[in-house]
């Protein structure tokens, strides 16, 4: 074997176990449904603004009108066109729980690495932390803090990022302590290698697949939270587009123009669901039940 | 949208507590240290909620009454408030306050906050008791006959189902039974329950239907999956292989034998569950202007009513870690193994 043949080896070592996860996940049709669904949805609110062009708060009708040839999902409360609302409407949402879920993992992961790494008092307050947070509905948790500061967009981000770390945590503590028990672990430590070195090299490639699926999980729930808060009114402020808000403003005229709450509220659910069942397949590929299924 | 998993190991660990038995733990009983911890734990949720509403954004009074205030309009409401002490003084006076029963009174209409507090929080249990009562029957039936046929076309198609009602937001679980049963295709139910909130809500049947029904279909999924995954491991065991070598009947096995042994997780489940529910109602009686806590925690939000707020929230989150507590406490005396163990 040459030289270059072993460095192509080695290369693709690490890589390799994270795509037979990702490829025994996508052999099961949950998984991909969720591409598709999540794909769609994560598509159209990234281009929705390209492809739109128009001022989303502009006024084109009557209220609640329906769908016509000028405005395609008819007018909303105000007489705004619905389908440039709903084009517009999905960005804010997607990059929040975006950054709330990556900000939650990265220090949840960094405080469960350490509790699991550390001697007794140090893993004890950061789990009993952990646990005061965890004492909180997470959406109540949200709401005490926007209560008296507002609804500023970086301040949800945090709070939700805030609300996912002990869930986090607990999965890495867990995970680590099970890791720190390996020979070649101790071998490290034999040899005085520094615990961050440690962590860092020797442990946390470790964690790596586990939490990816964490990860996929966590953006689920940061988009539900995230849209129920703008819904009740302490996300995007009005005259923003957005699909949580739109919902709210919407409802008195379910009934003579539906489109004008249902085409944000598919497009919510739709993203919600599709990015949770790519999780469970990814869940479900970790932990092997699809090859007992598929036997 | 249940997220209640990690709660679940909260209960184990008090239990490896117990059964890890240092010396320490030996001369004091473990549930006095459990007690001990649920309390330091409400202490620290109090604080927090403290210091997020009335450290963290500086002048509270400004942030109540807006930029146009006049300077004597802030300084009589700092003055009501006690804004002016340090902040560790104006804690210990609102802990003492609450403790000793005096939860302040509404800068809205300058009632006792307890007198709006307590009709509300009637309502909430009313609706909570309500969804677990329908919940808990439908996903212990609808667990097992998964865990019975596993990996089979109803087990998959269940797993599917309750996968997707698990990753819905509540609100819209809410509008999507509003849209079947209040508008166009059937006008059979009211879409919002508004009724005055000294009413109790027994007394307005209708009106808790589909707030009810919104709460089942958000926590049932989780409860299937739990009821599923410890019936299984029931199933799988040694004495249920005994009883079908014995020629016991599979249906018998399941009622008399597993589904008993396996109800030590659901109890830790409905605890769970019912800690969800403090927040999950928020939203839902959002959805449908239901008169209880979460609705009153959303109006004392967007009126700023700083004590009703304070107040509210903290008896949300109370609620997590008494259920908890409780919960805890249960399953050891549930579980022989458990008993004794550490004590």
């Amino acid at each position: 074997m040459t030289s270059a043949q072993v460095n192509a080896q080695a290369d693709q070592r690490p890589r390799s176990a994270w795509s037979v996860t990702w490829r025994t996940a996508l052999r099961q049709p949950r998984t991909r449904v969720g591409l598709i669904l999540s794909g769609f949805v994560i598509a159209l609110a990234l281009f929705g603004p390209l492809i739109s062009g128009v001022d989303p708060n502009s006024f084109v009708g009557a209220p609640f009108i329906g769908p016509s040839g000028q405005a395609v999902l008819g007018t909303d409360f105000l007489g705004q066109d619905v389908l440039q609302r709903v084009l517009h409407g999905g960005f804010t949402l997607l990059w929040m729980s975006v950054a709330a879920t990556l900000i939650g993992v990265l220090v949840g992961l960094a405080v469960g690495m350490v509790a699991g790494y550390s001697r007794r008092f140090v893993d004890g307050s950061l789990m009993w932390l952990m646990d005061v947070i965890l004492a909180f509905p997470q959406i109540v948790l949200a709401i005490v803090f926007v209560s008296m500061l507002g609804p500023l967009p970086w301040l949800i981000v945090l709070v939700v990022a805030l609300t996912h770390i002990p869930r986090v945590a607990r999965l890495t503590r867990s995970l680590t302590a099970e890791c720190v028990q390996q020979e070649y672990i101790e071998a490290a430590e034999a040899i005085a290698t520094p615990k961050s070195r440690i962590l860092v090299r020797e442990v946390l490639p470790n964690l790596a697949t586990p939490l990816a699926v964490e990860t996929t999980i966590r953006l689920a729930w940061s988009i539900a939270i995230i849209a129920a808060l703008s819904f009740v009114g302490f996300g995007v402020q009005p005259p923003s587009p957005d699909w949580g808000l739109m919902i709210n403003e919407n409802r008195t005229g379910l009934v003579v123009q539906p489109w004008s709450v249902l085409a944000p509220a598919f497009l919510v659910a739709m993203l919600a669901v599709g990015v949770s069942l790519i999780g469970d397949g990814l869940a479900r590929a970790v932990a092997g039940v699809d090859e007992r299924v598929g036997q | 949208m249940t997220d209640a998993g990690p709660a679940l190991s909260d209960s184990s660990t008090a239990n490896e507590d117990a059964v890890e038995g240092s010396p320490r733990r030996r001369v004091i009983p473990w549930w006095v240290w459990r007690i001990g911890g649920g309390i330091l734990t409400l202490v620290a949720v109090s604080i927090l909620i403290f210091f997020a509403t009335q450290v963290l954004p500086g002048d509270a009074a400004k942030s109540i009454l807006g930029r146009d205030a006049t300077p004597e309009k802030l300084e009589a409401l700092r003055a009501q408030l006690g804004l002016n002490r340090p902040a560790l003084e104006q804690y210990l006076d609102w802990a003492r306050n609450l403790l000793t029963g005096d939860f302040g009174l509404s800068l809205v209409n300058g009632r006792p906050v307890e007198e709006l507090f307590l009709p509300r929080a009637v309502n909430t249990l009313a609706l909570a008791l309500c969804a677990i009562a329908i919940a808990l029957p439908i996903s212990i039936l609808l667990g097992s006959l998964s865990a019975s046929r596993r990996d089979g076309p109803l087990d998959q198609g269940i797993a599917v189902t309750s996968l997707t009602f698990n990753a819905l937001p509540e609100f819209v679980i809410g509008l999507g039974l509003v849209v079947i049963f209040s508008t166009g295709l059937m006008r059979i139910l009211p879409a919002v329950s508004i009724f005055p909130p000294e009413e109790s809500a027994f007394s307005n049947p209708t009106a808790l239907v589909l707030p009810a029904l919104a709460l089942v279909l958000a926590i049932s999924p989780y409860l299937i999956r739990l009821v599923r995954a410890s019936l299984i491991d029931a199933l799988d065991s040694e004495y249920v292989l005994t009883a079908r070598l014995r020629g016991v009947r599979e249906r018998r096995i399941i009622v008399h034998h597993a589904l008993r042994n396996s109800m030590v997780p659901v109890v830790q489940g409905t605890a769970v569950l019912l800690a969800y529910l403090a927040g999950g109602i928020v939203v839902i009686e959002y959805v449908f202007r239901f008169p209880g806590l979460g609705g009153l925690l959303l109006e004392a939000v967007s009126a700023r009513d700083l004590p009703l707020i304070q107040v509210t929230a903290l008896f949300l989150a109370a609620v997590y870690v008494v259920v908890n507590l409780v919960a805890d406490l249960l399953v050891v005396r549930l579980t022989p193994r458990l008993r004794g163990v550490g004590v």
